[in-house]
């Protein structure tokens, strides 16, 4: 059994009057260390996926597992979620904001706070842990929220399109350091973008939604090289544009479909 | 270089003549309503354009109110009042605090006390004031009551709105790390909402007012209220108003101290 299993998940959004499948049969193995990326037109499901992955609420049917046990069983904290936007807590400083998983789940561990700590010079922040998230640019605030995240020490990251708010230039450089912090802690990584220079960039595999239901369409497996390339670098190798053309294509059938 | 600078430096010296000229002229129409609304009320009394009986003086009212220093009697009647305004505001506003928190940990409960909710916010909480006196006992118990109770509801609705309009994605947050409800409460939901609850606090200064000279209408032996009903009782209305004005001067005093709280508790976010 693969490192996270995903087996045949099936999700229904229920209202009043609607009963909204956003999932249908979705299953999937990620091997430990590896970097995925869900792609696909708005609306196919991919945040929804990411949550019940999170264990944040429990699909309508099917099961995922993390190391073989299933994900809503598993300690909450070897999981952790990286946002749209920081949302770094406005009233906390950047110390507080980047030990407050460590608060929650009452580790007082002092190693912890330093290793924490040590944490944000690695993204580039030191000096700023008395400083309040108002007072860093958008930027910084992203590689705090990395910063947070990584400070429980989570054996799975979720990223929820944490690039999307970013202008160009400093979305590119947040595409280097979360690849290069993640491999150098061999963390596994799940990326939730419509962006496809940025999945093929960073991911090592490529899973394509369509919508309604959402359900994978096609599967991109990247070649070794472009794997072991910084996002920057692989975004200007000669297999890049190839790359981008078919995966373009293939989306815009989708979308020529649903018309 | 050096030449712009000066200039610059120069035209900043301007605006800020230009800030403080204005602050100067804002000040000076202050000061002139202030005093031609006395003097006006002194002349109108002297020349009896007003009834003086009724709408007093500006100078019988000092008098009055230099007489009450000199006995000492003032004191004990703002001292009184003071206590217990200052009380029903904080135990109004921390029982409603208090239930909101209620209703924010239990989604079911908010709903079924909704109705409940609406009803007693829409009645006149000092149409309660007869119940109380007879439940806790003509004292100073029931006039805190009067304080507390007519802040407390609405305290509790305002407030339970802005906990529920918290960013949810703040929560998410949390609950990635594995929150339980208390922790997020206490890292989230409480501290976005303290803005929140510090503009209810500015209301409730006010509320609370009403609620203490209420209960001291009906019941007390002491304080401003008192003051104002024995005043009128006995057809002073220089007492009256010197207590009016004392009411004023003390609630705006509160005012600025919830202010003052305001700019400290807040200045992060």
């Amino acid at each position: 059994m693969s490192f996270l299993s995903i087996q045949d998940i099936h999700h229904t959004y229920f209202t009043k009057s609607t009963a909204k499948t956003a999932l249908a049969s979705i299953s999937m193995d990620i091997e430990e260390g590896s970097f995925i990326s869900l792609l696909g037109p708005s609306g196919c499901g991919k945040t929804t996926l990411l949550s019940i992955i999170a264990g944040l609420f429990n699909p309508t049917q099917g099961l995922i597992t993390l190391e073989g046990q299933p994900v809503q069983d598993v300690n909450k904290h070897m999981i952790g979620y990286m946002l749209q936007q920081d949302y770094l807590f406005p009233w906390k400083t950047i110390e507080e904001n980047v030990t407050l998983g460590l608060k929650i789940q009452k580790k007082n561990d002092p190693k912890l706070f330093s290793d924490a700590l040590s944490l944000l010079a690695e993204v580039g922040l030191q000096g700023t842990e008395k400083q309040y998230p108002k007072q860093l640019s958008g930027g910084m605030r992203q590689r705090a929220a990395l910063a947070r995240t990584l400070a429980v020490n989570p054996k799975v990251l979720l990223l929820d399109e944490p690039f999307s708010a970013l202008d160009y230039q400093t979305k590119l450089k947040l595409e280097d350091l979360v690849s290069e912090t993640l491999k150098s802690f061999n963390k596994t990584a799940v990326l939730v973008t419509h962006d496809i220079g940025e999945a093929i960039a960073m991911s090592d595999r490529i899973y394509l939604f369509s919508a309604n239901p959402g359900r994978i369409f096609k599967v991109f497996d990247m070649n070794e090289e472009l794997r072991n390339m910084t996002p920057f670098a692989a975004r200007n190798h000669p297999s890049f544009p190839t790359l981008f053309q078919s995966i373009w294509k293939e989306l815009e059938s989708l979308e020529y479909d649903r018309q | 270089m050096n030449t712009t600078g000066n200039s610059i430096q120069k035209l900043h010296e301007q605006y800020n003549d230009s800030l403080k000229k204005e602050k100067r002229w804002v000040r000076f129409y202050q000061i002139i309503i202030f005093i031609v609304f006395f003097t006006g009320w002194e002349t109108a009394s002297r020349m009896e354009w007003i009834d003086p009986l009724v709408f007093s003086s500006p100078t019988d009212i000092g008098t009055l109110f230099l007489e009450k220093v000199k006995d000492g009697s003032i004191f004990s009647h703002l001292g009184v009042t003071v206590f217990e305004t200052i009380l029903g505001f904080i135990l109004g506003t921390l029982c409603g605090t208090v239930l909101a928190a209620v209703l924010w940990w239990s989604p079911i409960l908010s709903k079924i006390l909704d109705p409940y909710l609406v009803i007693l916010n829409a009645m006149p909480k000092v149409a309660l004031g007869p119940i109380l006196i007879v439940a806790l006992g003509p004292s100073f118990t029931s006039i805190v009551a009067m304080g507390a109770i007519i802040s407390i509801i609405i305290t509790t609705i305002v407030v339970y709105t802005s906990f529920r309009e918290v960013d949810p994605n703040y929560l998410k947050v949390l609950q990635t790390f594995g929150a339980s409800r208390t922790q997020s409460f206490k890292e989230a939901v409480l501290p976005a909402s303290f803005p929140t609850i510090i503009s209810t606090l500015k209301v409730n200064v006010g509320l609370s007012w009403v609620g203490v000279i209420v209960g001291e209408f009906l019941v007390s032996s002491k304080g401003l209220g008192y003051m104002i009903i024995y005043g009128f009782q006995v057809f002073n209305f220089t007492l009256v108003l010197l207590s009016l004005l004392i009411i004023a001067v003390f609630a705006t005093i509160m005012y600025q101290l919830v202010e003052l709280l305001e700019r400290k508790l807040i200045k992060n976010s």
